[in-house]
């Protein structure tokens, strides 16, 4: 008895331990990869250069228009989502009935359109823009990554409210707040949550390239107004590595490299700001 | 048992949540300033009770109320009645203490904020004068800013009711309000209680007999969803007339 006990234990640490180095293991070789390619490309030129003619058979220039886009694209599409998805989770956390149909109907489409592959939504986007006779463009790309994060938004927010203690909404109420009122206590008990979904959201954003590829387009300078198109650097790096060029294919795992940093000091200040301004909750 | 001028007149209020009766044909008066308990067995509708006197069970489906609870004559389940203005008159202490993700004199400033005082030195004086009168401005002042959340659970529970207090309410409904202190704070709770008494109309829900024999005036025997017996607090714990009550008291029932 005693022994089969150990062994069993021993055996779901090791493989505990296992899981966990795959993982570990695995971001560390990720890492490896797009730095060891993406080290020697990654010149001061590819961050602050828009392409030059011949970019991509492996003249100069840099990804500047693709760097810029990403961060338009994921930028406005999440705070287009939280604008639409908090109205959203305050609806159906503080002013429709605890577990109403309403509520609950919400709560699953949510659930599905999360589910949805991203190459769905821009296929929606595209067909919504060819109806209405947009070209591929910044809106049309920031409208499709805005479908694409709402669900991610509007789930990750309602489980921190929902987390609330309802005895907190018991407290405003018995002082005589409005559901209104008692909204804006949730949503400061739930900013650190909020932050995590933005990150999340942002996260996806900006990585994501099935839905901007039929959506806003490709082309070789910033965008100055919504109605242009604009690169963006999932597609910079969808781009460069199909071409036979190494020099080439090293700039993409550069773009790679440099996505990856956007997306890590994303994930830091987000922790930093988190922590501070969740100084006062409960 | 019947009062001239009750506060709080409850008259023939029935409770059904999700098909189940949680409360069976209530009729009581709560009399004006002073302290009348709710006592029972843990599931037999005390809390149910105190929260139909605010309106805070209206927030769940499936609940159906009728009857009518009058708060100075004034059906507050009726058509015209200002469900947030009349919610403003009772102050609610729950079971924990759910200080607002703010600071100390945040919390204070809150509800009169809601209400209309802007002003910085009007709100000064209120933050003070409340938590005072809840015995923490001396732990407290040279914090004020600080966040409520770093309080012991004892004085977030008495900032809780310093809050309650600043929206000017008449009637104090207290839910069990010390089940989750430690025994100094629980006395310095009960304390208050005792200091209320002269001023506003106070409600509490209580398991704990000797909480209920120290503060109240008066006492209500729930069981099963009715009232079994009310009256005085020695009529109730020491000449009980009815055979539950009298088991309750001596401890055969909980």
């Amino acid at each position: 008895m005693q022994l089969r006990r150990r062994i069993e234990s021993g055996f779901f640490k090791t493989l505990m331990i296992l899981a966990t180095l795959i993982i570990a293991g695995s971001l560390l070789m990720i890492l490896y990869t797009i730095a060891s390619k993406g080290m020697q490309s990654l010149t001061w030129d590819i961050i602050s250069k828009v392409p030059e003619g011949g970019y991509y058979i492996g003249k100069g220039g840099g990804i500047l228009n693709a760097i810029i886009g990403s961060l338009y694209i994921s930028i406005g599409a999440t705070v287009l989502g939280l604008a639409i998805s908090i109205p959203i989770v305050l609806y159906v956390n503080i002013y429709a009935k605890r577990n109403s149909w309403l509520a609950n109907i919400t709560r699953l489409t949510f659930d599905v359109l999360f589910g949805i592959p991203s190459i769905v939504y821009g296929a929606f986007g595209f067909t919504i823009m060819v109806y209405f006779g947009l070209r591929a463009s910044l809106l049309a790309g920031i409208i499709t990554v805005t479908l694409l994060v709402i669900p991610i938004l509007a789930r990750a927010i309602d489980e921190v409210i929902r987390l609330a203690p309802t005895e907190l909404s018991d407290a405003t109420y018995a002082l005589g707040a409005t559901r209104w009122e008692t909204s804006l206590i949730f949503l400061r008990q739930a900013i650190p949550g909020i932050i995590t979904a933005i990150l999340l959201s942002f996260g996806r954003a900006i990585g994501d390239a099935a839905t901007v590829l039929f959506t806003a387009g490709y082309t070789d300078s910033i965008p100055t107004s919504l109605g242009q198109p604009t690169a963006t650097l999932p597609l910079a790096i969808f781009f460069q590595l199909s071409s036979p060029i190494e020099e080439v294919q090293n700039r993409a795992y550069a773009a790679a490299l440099i996505l990856t940093f956007i997306v890590l000091i994303i994930s830091l200040s987000a922790k930093y700001f988190s922590k501070k301004l969740s100084k006062h909750k409960i | 048992m019947t009062f001239e001028s009750p506060h709080i007149r409850v008259k023939d209020l029935n409770v059904h949540i999700g098909g189940n009766h949680i409360l069976k044909n209530i009729n009581i008066d709560i009399p004006d300033k002073k302290l009348t308990s709710f006592i029972g067995p843990s599931g037999c509708g005390k809390t149910t009770l105190l929260k139909t006197f605010n309106r805070l069970l209206d927030r769940n489906k499936d609940v159906q109320i009728d009857g009518q609870v009058l708060v100075d004559g004034e059906n507050i389940y009726g058509k015209d009645i200002e469900v947030t203005s009349m919610r403003q008159k009772m102050g609610l202490l729950s079971q924990r203490p759910f200080p607002l993700p703010m600071s100390i004199y945040d919390n204070i400033a809150y509800g009169p904020r809601l209400h209309g005082t802007i002003k910085k030195k009007e709100l000064d004086i209120l933050v003070e004068h409340y938590l005072t009168a809840t015995g923490l401005w001396d732990e407290v002042k040279d914090r004020l800013n600080g966040s409520a959340a770093r309080l012991s659970i004892g004085q977030q529970q008495r900032l809780c009711l310093a809050r309650g207090l600043a929206v000017e309410p008449e009637i104090i409904l207290g839910d069990e309000p010390t089940s989750a202190l430690d025994p100094i704070s629980t006395q310095k709770i009960e304390e208050l209680f005792l200091q209320l008494k002269d001023k506003y109309t106070l409600v509490l829900v209580t398991h704990i007999l000797r909480q209920a024999r120290r503060l109240s005036d008066y006492i209500a025997f729930l069981y099963m969803g009715e009232i079994i017996e009310f009256g005085p607090t020695e009529d109730i714990l020491l000449r009980p007339k009815e055979k539950l009550t009298q088991e309750y008291v001596k401890g055969y029932i909980s």
